[in-house]
């Protein structure tokens, strides 16, 4: 810090930025951890039943499991491509 | 039955094996018949921060393997007499670390230690995880920079999935968050993170704060574990945290600056 920066107050608040970067990959990288194992085989087998009918991408299905305090529901997002 | 106590991090170079020295060697200081066990097999490294490098005959290894009985590897600390070294091996690949294999050990140690400190090697693979696999506390090890915050975190999920305490069902393993190299006056000018902002994202109790200092380095330089160093403050904290894994009161030390002076502030750039 400079001479000046020291009446002016001004300072570097890097820690800041760290911080709520931090807490939004944390909180990110927790919700993946609580999945179940099997999920990513769930979604490369449901990948393979849809493509028997329909052509799509590996990123165009989404699965996801949703944890409520008396149940778990599994969400399953298919995107169709354009006609 | 023996408390096992991991040291972990994720991440490299954040200060396991300076931890595991002074913890263990704080533990054994208390009277309290410790071993200390190196996990990092293929880079042993404890033994030089131990100073017992050149008494090395048999490894964790070798025992596991039937090639040495623990009488014969274990390395009777020079300074403190209730302390004990079991080395990693230098030569092996990581997978001579059985589940089987490390239990067998823990389990013959846990007859006649009260404690047994696990220094994990870096990484989330299988060194790291056979280190964590029966541990009752872990001790996190953490600097107050973003890959470590966010390592430390992926292994406190580790630790609650992968440990033999999750897979049995039991209590989960007690968590200890170790800030290391923590320096104040950075926190202050808001270009490090604080205490408190480490706490509050990994959210697991704070067991101590060690400061940067350069008896670290010089310490691990002659093979002393830091928390002999009495008078420096990195050892007096160093020995706080064992006070408080033992379960004693103590205030939080070395967490705020020594202020500087107006004058010193004016000609050194604050």
């Amino acid at each position: 810090m400079s001479f000046l920066d020291y009446f002016k107050g001004k300072k570097n608040k890097s820690a800041s930025v760290a911080k709520e970067r931090l807490q939004i990959i944390v909180a990110h990288e927790r919700g993946q951890r609580e999945q179940p194992d099997y999920l990513p085989q769930l979604q490369q087998e449901l990948l393979e039943v849809i493509r028997k009918y329909v052509q799509i991408s590996d990123d165009m299905v989404q699965v996801e499991v949703d944890r409520n305090e008396s149940c778990s529901v599994l969400e399953l997002n298919v995107t169709l491509p354009e006609r | 039955m023996a408390r096992i106590i991991v040291v972990t991090s994720g991440k490299g170079g954040v200060g396991k094996t300076t931890t595991s020295a002074s913890i263990s060697t704080g533990l054994a200081k208390r009277g309290h018949k410790t071993v200390v066990i190196d996990f990092d097999v293929g880079l042993r490294n404890l033994d030089l921060i131990m100073n017992c490098e050149r008494r090395v005959v048999y490894d964790f290894v070798n025992v596991i393997q039937g090639e040495a009985s623990l009488n014969q590897a274990l390395i009777r600390d020079k300074r403190v007499d209730t302390l004990y070294i079991l080395p990693a091996s230098q030569t092996r690949e990581k997978e001579a670390l059985t589940k089987d294999g490390v239990e067998k050990v823990i389990n013959e140690l846990s007859e006649t230690f009260d404690y047994i400190v696990c220094d994990s090697p870096a990484g989330i693979e299988h060194g790291a995880l056979m280190a964590l696999y029966y541990a009752d506390e872990a001790i996190v090890v953490t600097n107050p920079e973003v890959s470590s915050v966010r390592d430390s975190d992926r292994i406190l999920g580790i630790l609650q999935s992968k440990s033999r305490r999750a897979e049995m069902g039991q209590d989960q393993v007690k968590e200890h968050l170790l800030l290391t190299r923590y320096n104040p006056s950075r926190v202050e000018k808001g270009e490090m993170l604080s205490v408190a902002d480490v706490e509050e994202i990994l959210a697991i109790p704070l067991l101590g704060v060690i400061p940067e200092s350069q008896i670290v380095l010089n310490a691990s330089n002659q093979g002393l574990p830091v928390i002999l160093e009495e008078d420096s403050d990195a050892g007096q904290a160093y020995e706080d945290a064992v006070a408080r894994l033992l379960g004693e009161e103590r205030e939080h030390r070395f967490m705020t600056s020594q202020k500087k002076g107006f004058f010193s502030r004016m000609f050194k750039g604050g």
